[in-house]
């Protein structure tokens, strides 16, 4: 680098330039993994949020303080009230999401493999995709009633379009040059599903499944205050009327806890059934 | 591959095909081709790039389905093709790999047998993305011979790997040749690699058989001798190649 400089007999003193020349190329990739990294976001948070309450500057009918918030879950969970309606939730949200995947997982593999199929199924379902549940609540409400039926049905609803459209996609993004190749073993209808597709498609699946395991809480959360006499939803909108503002604090740690640990439980499995990866974040 | 013994009058052909036709639109890639394979010959398909190789190798593969037309065209059930990529499953491990699709017991025993045989004994539990891609052309190899077909395809089976693995290559295709005796159709585009490995070249040109040259030259087919130099500018004649322009150490005769 240096070289073009003329011999120089200058005191060693001299001033060098400020940065020494590194010949090290820039890292591109995210660089090494951060230990408990995944916490640093939701503990900021936490920290704004106490100062804020101690400090005064968040008026306590806004939003209780996060002491008080933990006091009040601790009475909650004395009584019993919340362990209750949150098994009551909990019952919704995994019998929807049982649904959804299911229902989800075999239109992807039927429009993934047959011409037919995918004419038939793929448009109503990117219609659905494009309609909140929300806005289906009063439809299914005149089908179903206002019981867990018509619960259990938008959590399906809501949770089946994003396991369709991702493992779809992985499923149509498999390279040909695989199903030429389980063309020259000779694999039967089967094995092909089970040796190429599925694993082929199970990185967009898994994808899918983080998008559905939220909108399965979501949903939750709406069809809970619509119309129900239990689970955590229930809990807080009872709260709302008597402006408790702790219970309905606790009662959204409680979803963003869940959210987060299912979350985490789908990436957990991620990385140990996609480990024959070697991705940008390795 | 020198102990050659005129498969075709000893039995029936592996491969026995006439008046093959494969169109793409107007254009007749393979135009009323006919070829004939003996069991357990080894014959090397050469030919400029666009004669029709890889096509004539899809048909026999049976991944053509699209086929235009034929008066004959008889290929053993049991084919195993080896691609210029290895197409290993990258979520399946080495042995599942190389026993995809095999059912019934001793698979497993099989599989692993094949894998010691490319000289991959222990990697079972690899996944090929840890492996060269030397070390995955192997297992490629691995898996068709698992198979123990009665013809062996191989598209430029060595045409990505560096040359020194290509000669290593080269003795360990001869090797496992010679203990599983399949009939093989090696497409490739290298003269040299032709010469080295088979008992008959046969030269594709515009769809057809352009040329078809039984090779006696004796077992280690040394480059140096006139006998292999005359062979070698007379296919390379036939590929459209000036030879007084090809030096001995121009090896390629296309690119790849």
């Amino acid at each position: 680098m240096t070289t073009t400089e003329a011999p120089s007999n200058a005191p060693p003193e001299v001033a060098r330039p400020p940065a020494p020349p590194r010949r090290r190329r820039r890292r591109l990739g995210p660089g090494r993994p951060v230990p408990y990294g995944w916490a640093i976001g939701p503990l900021l948070l936490l920290a704004i949020w106490s100062v804020g309450s101690a400090a005064g500057w968040i008026d306590e009918r806004n939003l209780s303080a996060p002491w008080e918030v933990v006091a009040t879950a601790r009475e909650l969970t004395e009584d019993g009230r919340l362990q209750e309606n949150l098994w009551t939730s909990a019952q919704r949200a995994l019998a929807g999401l049982g649904f959804g995947v299911a229902a989800g997982l075999v239109l992807a593999v039927v429009a993934g493999l047959s011409r037919l199929g995918e004419g038939v199924i793929d448009g109503p379902v990117q219609i659905k995709r494009s309609i909140p549940s929300l806005a289906l609540i009063p439809l299914l409400i005149l089908w179903f009633g206002i019981g867990e039926t018509m619960k259990i049905v938008t959590i399906t609803l809501g949770v089946l379009v994003p396991i369709y459209v991702h493992t779809h996609n992985g499923l149509r993004t498999i390279d040909s040059r695989y199903v030429e190749l389980a063309e020259t073993v000779r694999l039967n209808h089967l094995q092909f599903l089970r040796h190429v597709v599925l694993p082929g498609a199970l990185p967009g699946f898994l994808l899918g499944m983080r998008f559905a395991v939220t909108n399965a809480w979501l949903a939750l959360v709406v069809v809970e205050q619509v119309n129900a006499t239990s689970g955590i939803g229930y809990m807080m909108e009872l709260a709302r009327t008597y402006g408790q503002t702790d219970v309905i604090i606790v009662g959204l740690v409680v979803y963003g806890l869940l959210g987060l640990v299912s979350d985490g439980l789908v990436r957990l499995v991620q990385r140990r059934a996609l480990s024959w990866r070697r991705t940008l974040a390795d | 591959m020198a102990t050659h013994a005129g498969g075709l009058s000893t039995g029936t052909a592996a491969v026995h095909i006439t008046g093959l036709v494969r169109a793409f639109g107007e254009r007749r890639v393979l135009d009323s081709l006919d070829l004939t394979i003996g069991p357990g010959e080894f014959v090397a398909l050469i030919g400029r790039s666009g004669s029709g190789k890889s096509t004539l190798l899809r048909v026999l593969a049976g991944i053509d389905h699209g086929v235009t037309g034929f008066e004959r065209l008889d290929a053993p059930e049991n084919v195993s093709v080896v691609f210029q990529d290895a197409r290993l499953l990258p979520w399946k491990r080495l042995l599942e790999n190389v026993t995809l699709g095999l059912t019934g017991p001793g698979a497993h025993e099989r599989g692993a047998t094949a894998l010691a045989e490319v000289g991959l004994a222990g990697r079972e539990r690899a996944w090929p993305v840890e492996l060269s891609g030397g070390e995955q052309q192997r297992v490629a190899l691995a898996r068709s011979l698992v198979r123990e077909p009665e013809l062996l395809l191989a598209d430029e089976p060595f045409g990505a790997l560096d040359a020194l693995t290509r000669i290593r290559m080269h003795a360990l295709l001869r090797q496992l040749c010679e203990r599983h005796r399949p009939a093989v159709l090696l497409v490739t585009h290298d003269v040299d690699e032709a010469i080295a490995l088979a008992d008959r070249v046969v030269v594709l040109d515009a769809g057809r058989i352009a040329a078809d040259q039984t090779i006696s030259l004796p077992a280690p087919r040394a480059p140096g001798s006139p006998e292999y130099a005359a062979l070698r500018a007379d296919l390379l004649t036939r590929l459209g190649v000036d030879t007084d322009v090809a030096a001995p150490e121009v090896k390629e005769v296309e690119e790849a």
